[in-house]
């Protein structure tokens, strides 16, 4: 598996053999900040071209054709048009939180983003407690929702941000009770070092039956968390207009909309590491020809390969149940899931205890 | 090295709201029109101010996650040295959970996790 740490210390030996010490930092970090930049839009123009795609098929329809071949460059007109419209601030708001809201959001889901292990050498914030930074990190996105909705003035966004507000701080309890799960097979809360473990086998197989109910888990969880799916509540647009984002215009509307994908990206990253395997590649035991041709695929390869599988689980999700009602989620959450992650976290500690995993 | 880490993606983040509305502020077109300041509530002219008292139905699961937000805490700096406790950390978490799962069980008695 192909080490990219060579790179950053050939690139940190480059610069530092021509340029005093400090400045070579400076330089080190302005590049990952420009890096990170450009895969987070990539990424969030992988992902609508995806969605629009994807519920195109779902729907019998083609989707976007016209401009590019396979409407590719849609996206990018897309933005383009965003960027051109104007930014409207309607009279009665709270000019300073309303201008605030898409720097909190973006700031919560850029953060999440900068965690997860791309390949090997290759993470941003690489903290020995990763996971738990993530799921700090991710939550401050409930309050630039909260903000959104409050400072715009609207009813409608009222409405939606604290439905989402409501929704997004309860399944946060089951995504924290399934990823506890994997901590405690692990005893790790670092991610590479999550993925190191499972170089002889992904968790999702390695803690057989909790592990595959925490997948379950996280996968409905997850989605609730990211407002999506059946449980788009906070901006269903047949009763609320557009939820918490109904005053936001252009690129501030077009912010929002950025960090919702990318979020669905960075639950689905973290689920491809914490359950899959990350960038590990498939090994299955005794089979020595079939592993070696495995590890010759790049590791990133892996990881986003994985991380696309689940997001398309997860749009399938979307695209095929109708949603719920406020209530149905709630209860939902509180009375099915969250016991079921107790219980099904003390399983995992029994497993763990008397050594029946793999 | 971390904490710089931290502080760069935090800059990052920042940056990239602040030149995506930079270029959209620079480049959109400006036009003044008094209806355009108005709330937008599917066309009816908005009544009254929204920021009044509004019946907050779920804070009681507010209250709750919050219970359940702090047992979390615990039970991650438990998770990374539970394979070196044994069966002595099993059984120390179960009295934790065993409380924490009869707090829960008291709320869903008590009719908190309804929708009122």
């Amino acid at each position: 598996m192909f080490d990219f740490s060579i790179i950053t210390s050939w690139v940190h030996g480059l610069l530092t053999s021509w340029m005093p010490e400090g400045l070579a930092i400076f330089l080190e970090c302005v590049i990952v900040g420009v890096c990170l930049l450009l895969m987070y839009a990539v990424i969030a123009i992988v992902m609508i071209f995806m969605e629009r795609k994807v519920c195109a098929a779902f729907q019998c329809r083609l989707g976007p054709m016209r401009v590019g071949p396979w409407g590719t460059v849609q996206v990018f007109c897309d933005v383009i048009k965003m960027l051109t419209k104007e930014i409207i601030t309607i009279r009665h708001s709270d000019r300073f939180l309303y201008n605030l809201a898409p720097y909190v959001v973006i700031l919560a889901s850029v953060l999440a983003f900068a965690c997860l292990p791309v390949s090997r050498g290759l993470e941003i914030l690489d903290f020995n407690v990763g996971v738990f930074f993530l799921m700090a990190a991710s939550s401050i996105g409930v309050v630039g929702i909260l903000l959104a909705g409050w400072s715009s003035n609207n009813k409608y966004s009222l409405i939606g941000a604290m439905r989402s507000g409501a929704q997004m701080i309860s399944y946060e309890l089951s995504i924290g009770l399934s990823i506890l799960t994997i901590v405690v097979l692990t005893d790790t809360m670092q991610f590479s070092e999550i993925v190191e473990r499972q170089a002889d086998g992904w968790f999702i197989f390695k803690g057989h039956i909790p592990a595959l109910i925490a997948f379950v888990i996280y996968l409905i969880a997850g989605n609730a968390e990211v407002n999506r799916g059946p449980f788009d509540l906070p901006e269903a647009e047949s009763e609320l207009t557009a939820g918490y984002h109904t005053e936001y215009s252009g690129m501030h509307f077009g912010l929002f909309y950025v960090a919702e994908f990318v979020n669905l990206f960075i639950i689905s990253g973290v689920a491809a590491t914490i359950f899959l395997g990350g960038w590990m590649p498939l090994h299955i035991p005794g089979w020595e020809g079939f592993n070696t041709a495995m590890d010759y695929i790049p590791g990133f390869v892996w990881f986003f390969a994985k991380a696309f599988f689940v997001v398309w689980l997860l749009m399938w999700i979307k695209w095929t149940f109708p949603r719920l009602r406020i209530d149905q989620i709630l209860t939902l959450e509180w009375k099915y899931l969250v016991p079921i992650g107790l219980v099904n976290l003390l399983l995992m500690v029994i497993v763990v205890v008397f050594k029946l995993h793999f | 090295m971390y904490f710089t880490l931290l502080v760069v993606v935090i800059l990052t983040a920042i940056a990239l709201v602040a030149v995506a509305l930079g270029i959209a502020r620079a480049i959109s077109p400006r036009s003044y029109n008094p209806q355009k300041g108005e709330a937008y509530e599917c066309g009816i002219p908005t009544r009254g101010r929204s920021w009044m008292q509004f019946k907050v139905g779920y804070y009681l699961f507010a209250i709750l996650f919050l219970m359940f937000d702090v047992e979390t805490v615990f039970l991650f700096s438990w998770a990374v040295v539970v394979q070196d406790l044994g069966t002595y950390g099993l059984v120390s978490i179960l009295f934790f959970l065993v409380v924490l799962i009869l707090g829960l069980a008291y709320a869903w008695r008590k009719g908190a996790l309804e929708w009122k």
